[in-house]
């Protein structure tokens, strides 16, 4: 084999490779599932079950603590964000009472390669991001809810994407001990 | 950049879907269309740079190390041909299977780990010119050997 062209791109190749099997796995839930309201459901599920697991990661390897407020939270999905997609979103929007930011990102890597035909308007390309996010806060005992006020993919500008403190989980004892 | 922990849980999450979905044992036919669309996109972005491949042994070898690192990081630990069109590429150490205990404990499961990868093979090799037919067979977690067959007529 030829060696004077340069080797591939572990980390540029992973990254295509990430947002090609996501496409491929939307391809396929739309046509085993004809709603697209299924599939956003079925998106946003598997989202759930990756954030619960890779929280864990993301604790082991940032090395952060327990958030103390819901800013430092947002801090941290930055982080991950960073981390683990490789974009850095921008926090803003913070509501009056400061349970609500969003997260602006200019690019989504998720939906690089992608344009949404007019026959599925409906579909949430990148839901997966907000099960991620709505499962990774629920092991940090947070109960978030998320939802996308704006999509590249349906001609907006950004992606923005919308998190709300729903109510902040307590530990209940186990039945039997103190 | 995305992290390669992000798309091996999306690869579990892929597996458990068609897991659940599958009516019979052995019809694991959509992990690998996902494999094999996504195998025909990214090769065709991978090798964009590279100057042609001469024949289908250069372009297996391209497989083996370049594509097998890039995508696993790590290469082919042994490529085997009969020069009638069968490469056999092994790998000791799949990313995909090496979550799962060491043995013979799970060999069950172990088409649901590698089908993707078959169809990521095949989709590549397809987008090369070679269109051909992937298997795997594992007798050892994590230990798998990749049979691609050429059809019997090609050069």
């Amino acid at each position: 084999m030829s060696r004077q062209t340069s080797r591939l791109d572990a980390k540029k190749v992973n990254s295509e490779l990430f947002t090609l099997t996501y496409g491929a796995l939307v391809t396929q839930l739309i046509k085993d599932v004809d709603n697209v309201d299924d599939v956003n459901k079925q998106l946003e599920r598997m989202g759930y079950n990756i954030g619960v697991r890779l929280i864990e990661d993301f604790l082991a390897r940032s090395g952060s603590g327990k958030c103390y407020d819901f800013r430092d939270t947002s801090e941290k999905i930055q982080l991950a964000t960073r981390m683990y997609l490789g974009v850095s979103p921008t926090i803003s929007n913070w509501s009056p009472s400061g349970d609500e930011f969003s997260l602006v990102m200019d690019n989504n890597p998720i939906t690089d390669f992608v344009e949404l035909p007019d026959s599925h308007m409906g579909l949430k390309y990148s839901n997966m991001l907000l099960g991620v996010i709505r499962g990774s806060c629920e092991m940090v005992q947070l109960e978030v809810s998320c939802w996308f006020v704006q999509d590249q993919l349906k001609g907006d500008n950004t992606t923005e994407i919308r998190v709300k403190l729903l109510r902040k989980l307590e530990d209940s004892v186990p039945a039997g001990e103190d | 950049m995305a992290d390669p922990v992000f798309f091996e849980l999306l690869h579990a999450q892929i597996v458990k879907y068609v897991e659940e979905r599958q009516t019979k044992d052995t019809d694991l036919s959509s992990l690998d269309t996902i494999g094999f669309t996504c195998g025909y996109k990214i090769i065709e972005r991978l090798t964009r740079d590279w100057p042609k491949f001469k024949d289908e042994l250069e372009i297996v070898k391209f497989i083996c190390t370049d594509f097998w690192m890039a995508v696993y990081g790590k290469q082919i630990d042994n490529l085997r041909t009969n020069n009638q069109g069968l490469y056999v590429l092994q790998d000791n150490m799949f990313r995909c299977l090496n979550k799962i205990a060491i043995g013979k404990e799970h060999l069950q499961v172990a088409p649901l780990y590698y089908t993707f990868t078959c169809g990521l093979v095949r989709g590549s090799l397809a987008n090369l010119g070679v269109h051909c037919v992937v298997n795997a067979e594992v007798q050892n977690m994590p230990s798998v050997k990749f049979h691609i067959q050429l059809p019997a007529d090609c050069p």
